[in-house]
């Protein structure tokens, strides 16, 4: 039977079942059935978050400011940010305004997890979905050297040798019989592309990538003491300055700034040397597979974030966007308010919870959970036992939000449309740029490859913010400021009886939200509505798929029961499960209600 | 059964000499901090023993630990993957998914049955039938004790998998449960901290791959050589807690010269880790270096220990040795004041090595 969502999307379940689960290389767990055609095309498709941690159950009764310590757990891949927008939420609810220095600081450390992020979700996340690595052993190395500098003249690491060395360290590994992590790879499936030179190359840069990315988080483990899950603070960063003076040992002095200072331009040197060609590169060679848009073309949502000046979060002063696209029309981006009860709603009718009354919708300053795991009729299998989802029940750990009752894709293509359609200069410059390289109209950016394609711009983009914040802070410093805190309503006492605040970022993901409320010095209710909570979710009351199920319809696959289509696509999102399935009730003891056998 | 290539097959494999290869087993040793004495040991060790294969799976988390694991600097991470272990299923980073990633999972524990090391990074949640967790269309907690049976070996990365972390704070909403209270049956090494230092990290896979044995644990299972010691006593600000001069405000004075941070609730001394001696991320930092308290993030529970700004203890005085016992006497769940930290210490170890004495032998000097 077919059924039209009302956002457009004709579900038909009549076709072979196919289930993958775990889907792996994404942060959390995570389960995903499509039912195809004759032709093997995608015809329905149902993503399941299969794991839920209850963080925000956890924070209630607790000191505000423990909570960025608490979320940052929520997830240890986009490490940093849900302590930000969480020091954000507590800040705005009790009117704490951070330093100049403090900004500066957040924002590089913000960056930079945009650009680490963004480069180990390419290479050790998605690469694998394009880039096949046993191929890469039919490579001739002087054909790769040379592929390697037409794409990218200044990459110093491009001899015949040393891709030769590294091929003949594949070739060896292959022939151990031990392939580890490539195991059971899908290898020789025709959906992989790319000649054995390109593949090599890429195989390459998985290796530099891997290499590379521990030096870039550095910078967390300067202003906040190690990476992952760096340390925060309300009221500004715990790291002091002292350029001048006895004591700096500990406190951010010239050792550290040009530690700083190196890190980031390794950045914007892998970004622009290997990241960005790689991406064209690869790119070119899968114009043809232009399938994923999902609901890129029609509905997106990004918050914005990186705040020019302390404490200023209105739009225009954000270098990366906030706004709303809906029904396709790129010509209206519409403002975004997060404390809305009418914007931003959560829907449960397919979500393992219970709010008592069907087809409801509750802004996260009301949210309401009660874990409900129940199965539906039509599920094959047992409760404990899952072959087949039936997705007209409940069906996921994650609830499905939704912006003035539309399914929202979040995350860099998200933030790119956006900022495309509203004219951000940095953003259309290099949209435009790539396009043109690419010879691929405007519509090519709704895609996978589009997704993946903005990530990369993304990357670079935020690798050069991070020198522009990095100059700010020294700037900053050499005018004779190095407050990083604000302390004067550092004490509980000097706190009002009750508050509320929101907190906002965008992480690597996409959009993120913290809603926090304060009373008697205690957090009374915390919420976060997270990207893949948009990007992951169920359907909702009216029928509407989220963005991951929109973005798998009608896409073919060479073979159903090798679903490196389905990867590719699921992957160009960069999921983040644990992430995604956090929710909690302002009266959050109603959970301790969850049977316990 | 396939031939299973050894250590040193591996290195010469990748065209290492013999010479490069003995001078890497006398790095391997000076890095280990042993003699040369060890280093015959040591290349005996890698030219006969095969890749040892890992199955790394996850639970409730958030993958700090495999994020960690990543940043390891010495070794490298690509050199463990692809030339130490053999990291046979690892959902973060494996090519397949689905069936083929449960298929491959099979295959090994098939193939190395009792001679694989089991990673868990996360932990099980037992409530709703294990179903907070599903991996494959069943708990979690099926999948953990199925591959723990042949395993040879249990680590359990991180706060997480070592005492519940955060999902296990209270009201612990799913009954999220350390690998150790679920799998009693096999020896258990505790690598706790969220995340654990990287080369804390690859440092126990490696010493189990030099040494064939597991490294000694203290009480709580955690390898001594790592956990033997409270933050506190190698914190490099530990001069400015003996010299009574504190941090007093987030930012002031003595925050911008270094002070100690005991007074904005830094755990350095109730918490046992080598943060202050091996640091974080190649030695960059760690948290007290970079201006913030320790959370104290490798100690059982250490999120229901009140704030983590609230002091360790009410102590009337600071900056006398004797004060400094008194919490370290407190984070030993000792009782009684006045006796020196050392002898405590002394006590505690000597506690260790006769618990370790007295367990059974598969648990300490199981060869893996």
């Amino acid at each position: 039977m077919v059924v039209q969502t009302p956002n457009g999307f004709n579900l038909d379940n009549s076709g072979k079942r196919v289930v993958v689960d775990p889907v792996t290389r994404i942060e959390g767990h995570m389960r995903c059935e499509v039912n195809v055609d004759e032709n093997n095309v995608i015809r329905n498709a149902v993503s399941t978050g299969t794991m839920w941690r209850g963080l925000e159950v956890i924070l209630k009764g607790r000191d505000p400011r423990d909570a960025w310590a608490f979320t940052e757990r929520i997830c240890g891949v986009c490490t940093g940010t849900h302590a930000l927008t969480s020091v954000r939420a507590v800040e705005d609810a009790l009117g704490i305004e951070i330093p100049d220095n403090a900004n500066s600081i957040r924002n590089i450390m913000q960056l930079n997890l945009q650009v680490h992020d963004h480069i180990v979700h390419f290479y050790h996340l998605h690469a694998l979905d394009w880039v096949n690595p046993v191929n890469a052993l039919k490579a001739d190395p002087k054909a790769t050297s040379e592929l390697q500098q037409a794409v990218s003249p200044s990459h110093p690491m491009s001899s015949p040798g040393y891709f030769r060395d590294v091929q003949n360290r594949l070739k060896q590994f292959v022939e151990s019989g031990q392939l580890g992590l490539f195991k059971n790879g899908y290898w020789d499936n025709p959906a992989y592309l790319l000649p054995p030179e390109a593949d090599l190359m890429a195989t390459t840069h998985y290796l530099e990538a891997l290499d590379l990315q521990k030096e870039i988080v550095k910078i967390h483990t300067i202003f906040g003491g190690k990476n992952p899950h760096p340390n925060w603070l309300v009221g500004g960063v715990p790291c002091p300055i002292n350029v001048h003076s006895t004591g700096a040992v500990g406190a951010i002095n010239m050792e550290r700034l040009n530690l700083v200072s190196s890190i980031i331009q390794k950045c914007i040197d892998f970004n622009n040397n290997v990241y960005i060609p790689d991406v064209i590169a690869i790119g070119g060679f899968y114009k043809s597979w232009l399938h994923g848009g999902g609901l890129s073309s029609q509905a997106v949502l990004a918050y914005g974030d990186i705040p020019e000046h302390a404490n200023d979060f209105s739009a225009g002063q954000l270098h990366l966007p906030r706004g709303a696209i809906i029904n396709g029309d790129l010509s209206t981006v519409h403002e975004v308010d997060v404390r809305d009860p009418e914007q931003v709603q959560e829907f449960v009718d397919h979500s393992w919870y219970d709010y008592g009354e069907p087809g409801k919708g509750l802004h996260p300053w009301d949210g309401v959970t009660e874990a409900n795991f129940e199965l539906g009729p039509n599920t094959r299998g047992s409760r404990t036992n899952i072959e087949n989802i039936d997705e007209a029940a409940k069906y996921s750990w994650i609830k499905a939000p939704r912006w003035r009752g539309h399914a929202m894709e979040v995350g860099p293509l998200a933030r790119y449309i956006v900022g495309y359609a509203d004219g951000h200069e940095d953003i259309t410059n290099q949209v435009t740029g790539l396009l043109k390289t690419m010879d691929l109209p405007v519509e090519a950016l709704f895609s996978t490859l589009g997704r993946t394609a903005a990530r990369a711009l993304e990357s670079e983009y935020c690798g050069r913010l991070q020198k522009y914040f990095f100059d700010k802070l020294v700037t900053n410093i050499k005018n004779g400021d190095e407050s990083t805190a604000n302390v004067a309503k550092w004490d509980p006492s000097t706190w009002p009886k009750e508050a509320k605040g929101v907190g906002m970022t965008e992480a690597p993901r996409g959009a993120l939200g913290h809603w926090v409320q304060v009373k008697d010095g205690r957090i009374d209710n915390y919420q976060c509505v997270v990207p893949t909570t948009w990007n992951g979710s169920p359907r909702d009351s009216q029928g509407n798929i989220g963005a991951f199920e929109a973005s798998l319809m009608n896409t073919p696959m060479e073979r159903p029961e090798e679903p490196v289509e389905i990867l590719r696509t699921l992957h160009s999102f960069d999921p983040c499960l644990a992430c995604s399935t956090h929710v909690m009730s302002p009266d959050g003891d109603e959970l301790t209600t969850v049977k316990v056998r | 059964m396939s031939h299973i290539e050894t250590f040193y097959d591996v290195m010469r494999r990748q065209g290492i000499t013999r010479r490069s290869f003995m001078k890497y087993c006398t790095l391997t040793a000076s890095a280990l901090g042993l003699g040369p004495a060890f280093v015959p040991k040591i290349a005996h060790a890698m030219e006969t023993k095969p890749r040892t294969p890992v199955i790394w799976i996850n639970g409730l988390e958030c993958t700090c630990c495999s994020e960690s694991f990543i940043r390891g600097a010495h070794p490298l991470a690509k050199d463990v993957v692809l030339s130490m272990i053999s990291l046979d299923y690892q959902h973060v980073l494996m090519a397949a998914a689905g069936h083929a990633a449960e298929a491959a999972l099979e295959e090994s524990i098939e193939k190395y049955k009792g001679n694989y090391i089991l990673a868990v990074e996360g932990n099980p949640p037992l409530n709703e039938d294990g179903m907070f967790c599903i991996s494959a269309g069943k708990p979690f907690v099926e999948k953990l004790r199925h591959v723990a049976k042949d395993a040879k070996a249990v680590i359990s990365w991180g706060a997480c998998a070592s005492y519940g972390c955060v999902q296990a704070a209270a009201p612990n909403p799913t009954q999220a449960t350390p690998v150790h209270k679920v799998i009693t049956d096999k020896p258990i090494i505790k690598v706790p901290g969220c995340p654990p230092i990287a080369e804390v990290m690859t440092s126990v896979i490696t010493y189990m791959l030099t040494f064939d044995r597991l490294p000694e644990l203290d009480r709580q299972g955690r390898p001594a050589m790592f956990y033997g010691q409270r933050i506190h006593d190698k914190c490099y600000r530990r001069a400015h807690f003996d010299a009574g001069q504190f941090v007093e405000a987030w930012d002031d004075d003595n925050a911008r010269k270094g002070y100690c941070l005991y007074k904005m609730g830094c755990k350095g001394p109730t918490t046992y880790n080598a943060c202050s001696t091996i640091g974080f991320n190649e030695g960059v930092s760690f948290p007290i270096q970079s201006g913030h308290g320790c959370i104290g993030c490798s100690e059982d529970g250490f999120w229901d220990q009140g704030s983590f700004y609230d002091r360790v203890t009410n102590l009337a005085q600071f900056g006398v040795e004797r004060n400094a016992d008194q919490i370290g006497m407190a984070a030993a769940g000792a009782v009684g004041g006045g006796v020196a930290i050392h002898a405590a210490v002394s006590a505690l170890k000597a506690a260790q090595n006769k618990a370790q004495a007295n367990r059974p032998a598969d648990a300490q000097k199981e060869e893996v």
